[in-house]
């Protein structure tokens, strides 16, 4: 049990090897036979498409799932590896093993004290130690530099303090490994570069960091050694150094893909008004401040800003299931169509919701019943009451083959597809209509490449064709690549247009996080 | 959808653990089976009860799968058959004059809308107010009981009925004509049918029913769509409603001739199992009824030979739909496991 890492000339003792997992769920083979070292002080990157299996890997390192194959050693104190039991997570947190998933497990009405120490206390003590606790919660601090009040509730804290609270629940259970699901996808550029430092520091102090994504920049400047898995298998794994982010992308996806660009185009009349519109908050809903925006025809008006800030509530307004407390909204220069969803869509608004799963798309019915779910009353589509399910059918297996929809058979349950199908779905069933105004909620969000390339590419095809687009979307990169105009929301505020061509990305991140030197109005949020 | 095998299997197996009581009480496991068996089918007359006894559990069955379809959890349909009932012996018993050919019909009528208003209620409360519909449809059955009751030693009390708590005969015009002679087997069976395909229709044909099963799957995406889920569930409630007052026409038109206070031994909690079995659709909840029937059926003619309480045949039909859930449960786990 000591011979030399295999990859690389890294000679750090190793914290954890994990040899041959595989994991099957029926004929899918989420992982198939992957090799992965990691030694101590080393940051590792996985490097992979939604659904290369880098979740599913992760989920039988931390004992949600049980390999059917392969086997998991972990460092112990006195630096020998020892197997890991499998099916426990218990096991995996012993053993020093701590995660930091995506969406934060955090109780937002505890404070970050109790939520750190939460399932770390003795069930039968009499009491706790508290004062302990704090004592090694603050030199936690103190030497990671991961600063956040104590003694505040959690709801209470931005996106950027939540995850420092998830950072510390892993350290103060005294992780040795640490991984990282996305960690980056919540914060603006600023905050993540901060958890880049932070990381960097955590790795000099011996800890051994996985940190998983799909973004190659990112990559690159943090990690010393790149694993990269295609559909369930490690296809590659390199030193940073020896390699590039073309090469890596290759790598990911096996096909070279080129992300479409917008061509110029005038823009037309006005399509979308908003003026001085008001949405109170409260109630799980996001506040909107006196909001004045126009989107003309052929003109993608990007919306930038970290989640939480109002997106969802303006998604809401424009997709009808929401209304303003006060000012107007005009379509094409009419009054804004009252009646709810059906009737904007018959007024020639596409809607692409956030929420794929919840909004977009019902599960349990199937392909084409989802692609006929906006369209399903038309009096055409009757004959005596009942539906004319052929025509549905017909019609669902040209749009299915128009957009590429890969469902296997129209009949499957949508809740099959993967994402980028079901958003493929989604945009067929939108598009179908020729929208006039298009509204596009976090369009990509969870894609791999392709299905971004085919979402985008259908994006600017609908523009070219004149439609106005409202992107709303957390990724910078995609407003920049498909917005004419970008804007950012901060906290139910709208900041002021950037023309594409003159953006400046430290300057959206600066406005993203609040802080605008142009505009008195940011004080009022201090 | 667990296909075919998970309600077999559930079947069996909640035999397999009957058979437990059934021999801590002394019998022949083996025979007492047998006799069911032979019991439910093994005549043409035991056939003829059995299907008799289907025909309230298919109407129930659909009450209750249509319902759950929209997630809407009617567990009132023992309450909404005797409402069914009710109005049929108010308009079945001369009280209204209409021209005989027009009877039928009338009651056929006024017992499905008696038990859909009935559902209309709590299905309102539930989609306004967010009032647990559980709650309501259970507790609504206790308050039809006491006012069905109530009718039978006020209003509707047979004069000739020496005090006895039973209505007055149903007309001759308002009952429903026999399927066999000298059985039970009436025509209440042909609209337990009928019922069935119209509703197996009216969920997967029509716009209603598409709105029903987006609506019933995923809320927030058929209000996203722009489905009137008030509406909808509205419609669900009266639908599922008139089913089970269909029923209460049924065994006080077709079997009984007149209603009193025992018309039903349960047939509407017995529909959430049939529902249930069927997986919540609409042709196989017939099978699921005429299996149940079978076993209550079965059950009454091995009581009388070997002198086992039929109280058994109530043990079966919970057992299988304990495991009939967790059948549902142990799939769900395998997936997500």
């Amino acid at each position: 049990m000591s011979e030399a890492p295999a990859a690389g000339p890294f000679v750090a003792p190793p914290l954890l090897r994990l040899r041959g997992i595989t994991k099957r769920f029926g004929d899918l083979v989420a992982n198939d036979g992957i090799d992965l070292d990691l030694a101590r002080g080393e940051i590792l990157a996985l490097l992979g498409e939604n659904g290369a299996g880098k979740t599913t890997l992760m989920s039988i390192l931390f004992g949600h799932y049980v390999a059917d194959a392969g086997a998991i050693e972990v460092a112990g104190d006195d630096g020998l590896l020892r197997p890991l039991p499998p099916a426990s997570s218990r096991a995996a947190l012993d053993a020093g093993i701590g995660m930091v998933h995506q969406h934060f497990t955090l109780a937002q009405n505890h404070s970050v004290l109790d939520n750190v120490t939460l399932g770390t206390e003795r069930l039968w003590a009499w009491r706790q130690d508290r004062a302990a606790a704090r004592a090694k919660l603050r030199r936690l601090i103190e030497t990671t530099g991961l600063d956040v009040p104590l003694e505040t509730s959690c709801g209470e804290l931005s996106i950027g303090e939540q995850q420092r609270v998830e950072l510390l629940k892993a350290l103060y259970r005294d992780a040795r490994v640490l991984i990282l699901d996305e960690p980056t996808a919540v914060l603006t550029p600023q905050q993540a570069e901060r958890l880049f430092v932070t990381l960097r520091g955590l790795a000099e102090n011996g800890l051994g960091i996985i940190f998983i994504s799909h973004k190659l920049d990112e990559v690159m400047a943090l990690c010393r050694r790149i694993a990269v898995l295609r559909h369930g298998r490690k296809v590659l794994e390199v030193e940073a150094a020896d390699t590039d982010e073309a090469r890596l992308a290759h790598a990911m996806v096996d096909r070279p893909v080129e992300l479409p660009k917008a061509q110029p185009r005038p823009r037309g009349e006005p399509v979308l008004d908003l003026d001085a519109v008001h949405v109170a908050a409260g109630h799980g809903i996001e506040g909107l401040d006196d909001l004045n925006l126009t989107v003309h025809a052929g003109e993608i008006l990007g919306i930038a800003g970290v989640s939480g800030n109002g997106q969802r509530s303006l998604a809401g307004l424009v997709a009808g299931t929401l209304q303003p407390a006060a000012g107007t909204m005009r379509l094409l220069g009419e009054p804004w169509p009252a009646g709810g969803p059906k009737v904007l869509v018959q007024a020639g608004v596409g809607r692409i919701p956030e929420d794929r799963h919840r909004q977009g798309v019902v599960g349990d019915m199937t392909v084409w019943e989802n692609l006929m779910l906006e369209g399903y009353d038309a009096p055409i589509c009757r004959r005596f009451g009942l539906l004319k399910l052929e025509h549905f059918r017909r019609k669902a297996a040209a749009l299915a083959e128009q957009f590429d929809i890969r469902c296997g058979d129209i009949g499957a349950p949508t809740r099959l597809l993967s994402g980028g199908n079901m958003q493929k779905l989604i945009l067929a069933r939108v598009l179908e209509r020729n929208p006039r105004l298009i509204l596009a909620a976090q369009p990509t969000r969870g894609l791999d490449i392709g299905a971004v390339a085919a979402v985008h590419q259908h994006l600017l095809d609908a523009r070219q064709r004149g439609a106005a687009i409202l992107l709303i979307s957390e990724d910078l990169d995609e407003l920049l690549a498909l917005g004419d105009r970008v804007r950012v929301l901060y906290r139910g505020r709208l900041g002021p247009s950037h023309r594409r061509a003159e953006i400046e990305l430290a300057r959206l991140g600066l406005e993203m996080a609040g802080q605008n030197p142009d505009l008195p109005t940011s004080a009022h949020a201090a | 959808m667990l296909g075919i095998g998970a309600p077999i299997g559930a079947a069996i197996l909640a035999l397999a653990i009957c058979a437990i009581p059934l021999a801590l009480a002394g019998a022949d496991v083996g025979r007492a089976y047998q006799l069911m068996l032979t019991g439910s089918m093994g005549s043409r007359f035991a056939v003829t009860e059995t299907l008799s006894r289907a025909a309230p559990l298919i109407l129930t069955g659909l009450a209750a799968a249509i319902a759950f379809r929209a997630r809407l959890w009617n567990i009132g349909a023992e309450g909404q058959l005797y409402m069914g009932a009710l109005a049929a012996v108010a308009v079945g018993t001369g009280a209204v004059p209409v021209p005989s050919f027009l009877l039928l019909p009338l009651v056929l009528v006024a017992g499905a809308l008696a038990g859909g208003l009935w559902m209309l209620g709590p299905t309102w409360l539930r989609v306004k107010l967010g009032v647990d519909e559980v709650v309501t449809t259970l507790l609504l059955n206790f308050v039809v009981l006491l006012f069905v009751g109530m009718m039978l030693e006020g209003p509707l009390q047979d004069p000739m009925s020496l005090g006895w708590p039973q209505s007055a005969p149903m007309l001759a015009d308002a009952t429903l004509p026999k399927l066999v002679e000298r059985t039970r087997l009436h025509f209440g069976l042909v609209i337990a049918l009928a019922a069935a395909v119209v509703t197996w229709l009216v969920i997967q044909r029509t716009a209603f029913g598409f709105e029903l099963r987006a609506t019933g799957a995923n809320p927030e995406a058929a209000a996203f769509a722009g489905m009137p889920e008030t509406r909808v569930m509205l419609k669900v409630g009266l639908f599922s409603g008139a089913m089970a007052g269909l029923a209460g026409v049924g065994e006080v038109a077709g079997l009984k001739g007149y209603l009193t206070q025992d018309l039903s031994p349960g047939y509407g909690y017995a529909g959430i199992v049939v529902a249930t079995l069927a997986q919540l659709g609409p042709l196989a909840v017939i099978a699921a009824a005429v299996f149940v029937a079978g076993v209550f059926v079965g059950a009454d003619s091995m009581s009388r030979a070997i002198g086992v309480s039929s109280y058994i045949a109530n043990l079966i039909v919970a057992t299988a739909l304990l495991t009939m859930l967790l059948a549902g449960l142990v799939t769900r786990y395998r997936i997500s496991r």
